[in-house]
């Protein structure tokens, strides 16, 4: 077993942390400081120029309208997972009575786990970190998250329930 | 750096632990002694060997040190661990092939010899050479060390495949060009098949 490493075999953290006092990277005060103040410019610099874009392009086009199911497809109290506004982005729309719907994003506010409907009690649970949300408003009744479920706006035309918004709190 | 090398002659070793003392009375590491001093074969021999470290040009207590503390300084001697990175966790002690680093459980920190850095880097010669009286660790110059012994220094050995450089010369016998320890060469196998280490 050959243990002495010829220079160019030597891994970069060898390199960095050479057992040679003549080699060692030593990293200045002033290099430091250097780096922290050039990096924040760039940081900043970067900041302004998405703000500065995001004002020149104005706001997003409009969501889509999207039939999402048929009245009276799902009982009361039955649920429907749909994607909106893009595919891959999944909701639940929820009967909540004989006229009355909501529709949430299903991602969990705290870290994106899928909510489900609880029936029993008539709430969204998310059962990553118990967290639990209103059914009627999408708010917070308890658990880890702090901002409500994204509600998507119903519109019924019809016999066929279209979604078409988001809005970040408050049923459709 | 001053023309002086470092010359460890096992052979003239008498015992009398001058070095060891000499090595406790400094300052820096006051009562715990840096010298590796053996008795070779006690129950046979009265053969006492004391060593320094030999700081190797590459050294492989550095290289094995998770925290990087072991450092080796610009003319070649390596420190003892820096005691704010040294994590006591004994990799050197256990990776180094003589044997020298030794883990201080009471200050849960590596220490090992210096080559009286304080001392040597200002041109004096290592407290230990300067008290051994039959010279077994000399600080003296090559032409010296040339001229009083008929052995020959070696600064190259072999630990099995291991080949190390070093900064301490050993005296060797004057036909060796390097001294090669393999643990191999004191095994040997009896007839029934059991190994045994060779008297």
């Amino acid at each position: 077993m050959d243990t002495q490493l010829k220079p160019a075999e030597k891994p970069l953290w060898r390199e960095e942390f050479s057992v040679f006092k003549n080699d060692e990277r030593y990293v200045t005060r002033r290099q430091l400081t250097k780096f922290l103040t050039l990096t924040s410019l760039a940081m900043f610099a970067g900041n302004a120029w998405v703000l500065v874009r995001s004002r020149l392009r104005g706001r997003a086009a409009p969501l889509p309208r999207l039939p999402i199911a048929r009245v009276g497809e799902i009982p009361v109290d039955g649920v429907k997972l749909f994607q909106y506004p893009h595919p891959g982005e999944q909701c639940i729309l929820v009967r909540l009575g004989d006229t009355r719907y909501a529709a949430y994003s299903q991602k969990c506010t705290h870290l994106s786990c899928a909510v489900y409907y609880a029936r029993e009690s008539r709430e969204l649970v998310c059962p990553c970190h118990n967290g639990h949300f209103s059914v009627w408003d999408g708010s917070v009744l308890q658990g880890p998250p702090t901002r409500p479920l994204p509600a998507v706006r119903l519109e019924r035309q019809g016999d066929e329930l279209l979604a078409i918004g988001l809005s970040n709190s408050g049923a459709g | 750096m001053y023309g002086y090398e470092f010359y460890v002659d096992p052979s003239r070793c008498i015992g009398c632990q001058a070095c060891v003392k000499a090595c406790e009375e400094c300052d820096t590491h006051r009562g715990v002694s840096m010298i590796n001093f053996d008795f070779l074969d006690r129950p046979d021999s009265i053969a006492t060997a004391a060593y320094v470290c030999f700081h190797c040009e590459d050294p492989t207590c550095a290289q094995v040190c998770p925290a990087d503390a072991i450092k080796v300084g610009e003319d070649g001697v390596v420190q003892s661990a820096l005691k704010p990175r040294c994590i006591g966790c004994a990799n050197c002690v256990l990776a180094c092939p003589f044997g020298i680093p030794k883990l201080v459980p009471e200050y849960e920190q590596m220490m090992k010899c210096d080559m009286c850095y304080d001392r040597t880097s200002a041109g004096k010669r290592p407290m230990c050479a300067t008290v051994c009286p039959s010279q077994a660790l000399a600080y003296v110059s090559p032409e010296e060390i040339a001229k009083l012994r008929r052995e020959k220094p070696v600064n190259t050995f072999y630990f099995g495949e291991q080949k190390i450089v070093t900064k301490v010369f050993m005296m060797a016998p004057a036909e060796q060009d390097f001294i090669s320890v393999d643990a191999m060469d004191y095994i040997w196998e009896q007839k029934d098949g059991y190994a045994t280490e060779a008297g």
